[in-house]
């Protein structure tokens, strides 16, 4: 029997405004717990597919439920809340930059606190202490009180990481996470990635470039081209070439 | 082979940059047009500049011992500047956030708003010194409210520009958090635009000080109004002590200024 799914895509089609089809005719169900990578040439619609999940792109047609909740229209306080189950790492980290590390990471958390104490940053002890330790998770708690701007583009990713852990979230998006990092930060990162799948149970997905990292990181891994699924197998039976194959133009 | 054969063809328009040489042309023709039209005798200026000449030597004898009345007055300009500027500011800020198109989606919203700026900012300071002189009295008054006004169009349109080029990723992910609108603007929005907002403020503060300066001409207080006293009676030995009095706190106010933004961004 299967277990019940955390993300369910039904006949999802998405079409911008300009007429570009984002997503055609998506099918796609995620376990609990999933460390899933999609791969994909640049526009084939692994953003689109990503931002469908926590509603930052609406889309067209379809429908989509995320841990059993219908989301496609979900609007203010209920989005918010969707929003906060659902983590989202970017490929530009998009840290606020002139501020403290600390900071950005307490950001997080900003959805669970009414308005006014926001503004005022008046966070609680507890989440102050959480945000030390979610920033100790990616080893980067030395630099809690310096000026996010100060980082590497590598700790700042895991700033972002340590951001979303607050959030507490049930799934992590990741579009290309280590897009714009050199080779060994790529490593702290997803390893970051691949920790809070396992110790934390969280359902990761995450957009690559990368065929060797997909083939290390993933239990499954998905192929898009021109916003339709074109691969979907589990890790044990995916080869090299399928993967390549993707990569090909059409 | 030759290299010139492979090089992509570069168009006749490109290769004497046609655009830019017309667009040259143009505005020295549009130029001399309007002061043709608008009757600027260029004659005239030189065959007048001794009168210039005579006005200066009148004035090179600054009177010092009328400092001791004027400074009392030209504080009262500062302060009619930065009382304007401050208040000007304080509602400029949240008409700011609704004029920018990355803050408020919705096109007509942020578009009736500019429109309302656009009409705030045609008023002429004058003008508007002239209504309040008029409702208020002669007096400081009605400098404040003028420069409120004036700062308040000239600064909400600065600010809406600041904020529309800021970078929309932290935005973003302020969103994917959950964050609220508000939430949004004061974590993602605020730490980004905070400092090029008291590089403007004080810039503002600046012209105020001068525009101030002849505002109290029109009877809003300060030391326009001594200015226009000097003129009057032809005083030209205070008029020259007014001046470089004036022309000293400007020159303060531009280093302190300088020397803050410096600091801050």
């Amino acid at each position: 029997m299967e277990a019940k799914s955390i993300i369910e895509f039904k006949d999802v089609n998405k079409i911008y405004d300009n007429g570009t089809v984002g997503l055609k005719d998506i099918n796609l169900t995620v376990q609990p717990g999933e460390f899933l990578v999609v791969v994909g040439l640049s526009g084939a619609g692994k953003s689109t597919l990503m931002r469908t999940i926590n509603q930052m792109h609406r889309p067209s047609s379809g429908s989509v439920l995320v841990d059993g909740v219908e989301v496609t229209d979900l609007k203010g306080r209920a989005l918010r809340e969707l929003r906060r189950k659902v983590g989202m790492i970017f490929q530009n980290f998009n840290l606020v930059k002139r501020t403290t590390v600390e900071h950005n990471v307490l950001s997080g958390k900003i959805s669970y606190y009414p308005t006014w104490k926001s503004l005022l940053n008046l966070y609680t002890k507890a989440d102050k202490l959480q945000a030390a330790e979610a920033l100790d998770r990616v080893n980067l708690l030395e630099k809690l009180y310096m000026r996010a701007d100060q980082l590497s583009g590598g700790q700042q990713q895991r700033v972002a990481i340590a951001r979303t852990l607050m959030q507490d979230p049930k799934i992590i998006l990741a579009d290309e996470p280590i897009a714009s990092l050199d080779p060994l930060t790529t490593r702290a990162v997803m390893n970051d990635l691949k920790k809070l799948n396992q110790e934390d149970g969280i359902t990761v997905v995450v957009n690559l470039h990368s065929v060797p990292l997909a083939l290390e990181y993933a239990d499954r891994i998905v192929g898009m081209r021109a916003g339709q699924l074109v691969y979907d197998e589990p890790i044990n039976r995916v080869t090299e070439s399928d993967l390549n194959a993707i990569y090909q133009s059409v | 082979m030759d290299i010139t054969t492979k090089m992509p063809h570069q168009s006749w328009g490109q290769k004497y940059h046609i655009k830019t040489l017309s667009l040259v042309l143009l505005t020295v023709g549009l130029v001399l047009l309007s002061a043709q039209v608008s009757g600027v005798d260029l004659a005239m200026f030189f065959t007048n500049i001794d009168q210039f000449t005579n006005l200066l030597v009148r004035m090179s004898h600054p009177d010092w011992a009328y400092v001791t009345i004027i400074w009392q007055p030209i504080l009262e300009t500062l302060q009619m500047a930065i009382i304007g500027t401050t208040i000007g500011t304080l509602f400029a800020v949240p008409f700011a956030f609704l004029a920018a198109s990355n803050i408020v989606k919705n096109s007509w919203l942020h578009g009736l708003v500019r429109f309302f700026l656009d009409l705030v900012r045609t008023l002429p300071d004058l003008l508007l010194a002239a209504i309040f002189v008029a409702v208020f009295g002669i007096g400081s008054t009605a400098g404040v409210v003028t420069l409120a006004i004036f700062s308040f169009g000239m600064i909400s349109k600065l600010f809406y520009e600041v904020i529309e080029t800021i970078d929309d990723g932290p935005i973003e992910a302020m969103e994917s958090v959950g964050a609220n609108k508000l939430q949004v603007v004061h974590m993602a929005v605020l730490p980004q635009v905070l400092n090029p907002f008291i590089s403007y403020f004080l810039y503002t503060l600046e012209i105020n000080v001068r525009a101030s300066t002849v505002l109290g001409y029109l009877g809003a207080g300060g030391i326009g109004v001594y200015l226009q006293r000097s003129l009057n009676e032809f005083d030209y030995s205070q008029t020259a002590a007014i001046i470089i009095m004036t022309l000293v706190v400007v020159l303060v106010i531009n280093v302190l200024s300088d020397y803050l933004r410096e600091r801050l961004v």
